[in-house]
């Protein structure tokens, strides 16, 4: 009991990282209704691209906004093979990141992992989260304000200012009806190929600026880092739903409830290994977690009568 | 205001399903011209309002809209001329967003659309007082999620939609034939009080002759994928159901007795 509450701090840090990425997530499969699985691949291209341009000498915001700019042209390159190409997006996202293993070790110079080294403290200080603050701030070497809960949150609520403004302008409001009604958009003269595209593009820069954030928290960047991200991601959007959704109605608040959904998880996961599971069998429970949680709303469809409405005719 | 010159269309070529749905389709539409189209089932009513609109594109043939060939253009772009109601109430509306949202979206048809707001709040009171003559209840409803609303009510929605960018031409797609009929005949009213008041060109499809009748100024009725009747003026006004069966009759060259059933 006594680890768990002593990893607690970082088990929410985790999480709140992890729902930058969930954020991204929920571009594409909430408004867009497209389960985009180059997620995956560019979670793994952001920290690749940030650790070795920072690592080269690179400025640490510089290196996050081409981060974000590689993630993003990931998501074009989804995009151009579902909407031009006529791909199925599922597949189209799987292609992309299949092909983004080979970019990603290829940035990373052909080998598995990128490392900063943070034994250098002048380095260390440049990061803007890192596990080791976690440690600092707790032993007083470090300000309140340098804890990867606060940055990471500060990123969090940004992030969900700047949707929240996206999302209510012409454009933002033309992707949602793209995914609300496609047939409905293109009558209202929406380029629907054009906001799918725009969709998984911001998608992914999203999500790569939370794979640039992992690598500086864990101080290295590894081809495998992105593995499984769509469902963690997908946990998040669906946790967020089921526990906030009754109570949390406007855009902003569903969007922090992504990002609770992927702090709980994290909770839940930090929990599950104090009780002893063998990590490797994190991702077989992360995968039920989730199957479970998509099945219940169609369970509850289809096996569950629905309540009887009496009284009050409608309107026409 | 709309040009159809010869117009082909074939589904599935080549296959064992292969349908010629549209065989050298001709019509000219004046301005202000408000015609309704019936037909059997796959006569190929729908699928020449889907010529127009640009669901897809025409094997051979032309169409113009107000001296704009439209022929290649995508369905996107074609909405800046086109007004649609759609035969499924699902079609035409956004259900996860706000009835205000999907006023303010029909608003943008054929605008460029940037990084200002979705909706201003110079629009509310505009949208408001449109839903007010609708005579629905919605006017105290414009932040409801439309996935809420009876079909009746999204194809009032709809067609408020269809004409809030005065379009050049109106396509209604049999747009109350999933309603009740107590329903389909106060969204037909509506229909008809759109049209008159924005002056718009109109082609409305639809099952039922005595509505084809009571409707427009111009009835044409196709069969096997051509227009085979076409009537227009006193000649559509004195017009009855037994005397357009007769014609239909005589066009298609058969009595069929199923097609006339199917269009009664």
């Amino acid at each position: 009991m006594l680890n768990f509450i002593n990893a607690l701090p970082g088990a929410v840090s985790q999480g709140l990282i992890w729902g930058i990425m969930a954020t991204g997530v929920y571009i594409t499969y909430q408004l867009l209704d497209i389960a985009d699985l180059s997620v995956d691949g560019s979670f793994c291209t952001g920290a690749s691209v940030f650790v070795v341009l920072f690592t080269g000498g690179a400025n640490v915001w510089l290196s996050m906004l081409l981060a974000l700019l590689a993630g993003m042209l990931a998501g074009l390159v989804t995009g151009i093979l579902h909407t031009f190409c006529g791909i199925p997006a599922i597949l189209s996202g799987i292609l992309t990141q299949l092909g983004l293993y080979s970019v990603n070790l290829a940035i990373m110079d052909m080998k598995s992992t990128a490392a900063i080294s943070i034994t250098n403290s002048e380095t260390l200080d440049q990061l803007l989260v890192s596990l080791r603050f976690v440690q600092d701030v707790a032993k007083g070497e470090r300000p309140i304000f340098r804890h990867p809960i606060f940055v990471a949150g500060l990123f969090t609520a940004a992030l969900i200012a700047v949707m929240y403004w996206f999302f209510g302008t012409e454009l933002g409001a033309a992707l949602r009806a793209t995914g609300s009604n496609p047939n409905m958009a293109r009558a209202q003269g929406i380029n629907t190929d054009f906001t799918k595209v725009l969709g998984l593009m911001l998608s992914n820069g999203i999500v790569a600026l939370s794979g640039a954030l992992l690598a500086q928290y864990n101080s290295a960047s590894e081809i495998n880092m992105g593995r499984g991200a769509i469902v963690i991601g997908l946990a998040a959007v669906i946790i967020g739903q089921v526990l906030f959704g009754r109570i949390f109605r406007n855009f902003a608040l569903k969007l922090l409830a992504v990002s609770f959904g992927a702090i709980i998880y994290y909770i839940v996961i930090q929990a599950v290994l104090s009780m002893g599971l063998n990590p490797n069998y994190l991702k077989l429970l992360s995968a039920a977690v989730v199957a479970v949680f998509l099945s219940v709303p169609y369970w509850k469809g289809r096996y569950v009568p629905g309540k009887v409405r009496t009284g009050g005719a409608g309107h026409a | 205001m709309l040009e159809i010159k010869e117009i082909w269309k074939t589904f599935n070529p080549g296959t064992v399903n292969e349908k010629q749905a549209l065989r050298g389709v001709s019509l000219t539409l004046a301005d202000g011209d408000f015609v309704t189209v019936i037909g059997g089932n796959g006569a190929g009513k729908s699928t020449m309002l889907n010529a127009v609109a640009g669901t897809w594109t025409v094997d051979a043939g032309t169409i113009s809209i107000g001296g704009t060939d439209v022929t290649r253009l995508p369905e996107f772009k074609r909405a800046a001329f086109i007004g649609r109601v759609f035969q499924d109430p699902m079609l035409g509306t956004a259900p996860s967003m706000q009835i205000i949202e999907n006023l303010a979206l029909a608003a943008r048809r054929g605008q460029r659309r940037g990084l200002g707001w979705g909706v201003t709040k110079a629009e509310k009171s505009g949208y408001q007082e449109m839903l007010r003559k609708l005579d629905l209840g919605l006017e105290d409803r414009l932040t409801s999620k439309v996935g809420l609303l009876s079909g009746g009510q999204r194809q009032a929605l709809t067609l408020l939609m269809a004409s809030l960018r005065k379009p050049r031409l109106l396509l209604l797609d049999e747009h109350t034939a999933a309603l009740d009929p107590k329903t389909a005949e106060k969204v037909l009213e509506l229909s008809d009080r759109i049209v008159e008041e924005s002056h718009l060109t109109t082609m409305m499809v639809t099952h039922n002759m005595k509505d084809a009748i009571a409707h427009g100024n111009r009835l044409i009725m196709m069969y096997d994928g051509r227009i085979v009747v076409d009537v227009s003026g006193e000649e559509k006004k004195k017009l009855t159901v037994p005397q357009l069966l007769e014609l239909f009759g005589k066009a298609s060259g058969s009595d069929e007795a199923d097609d006339k059933l199917l269009l009664s």
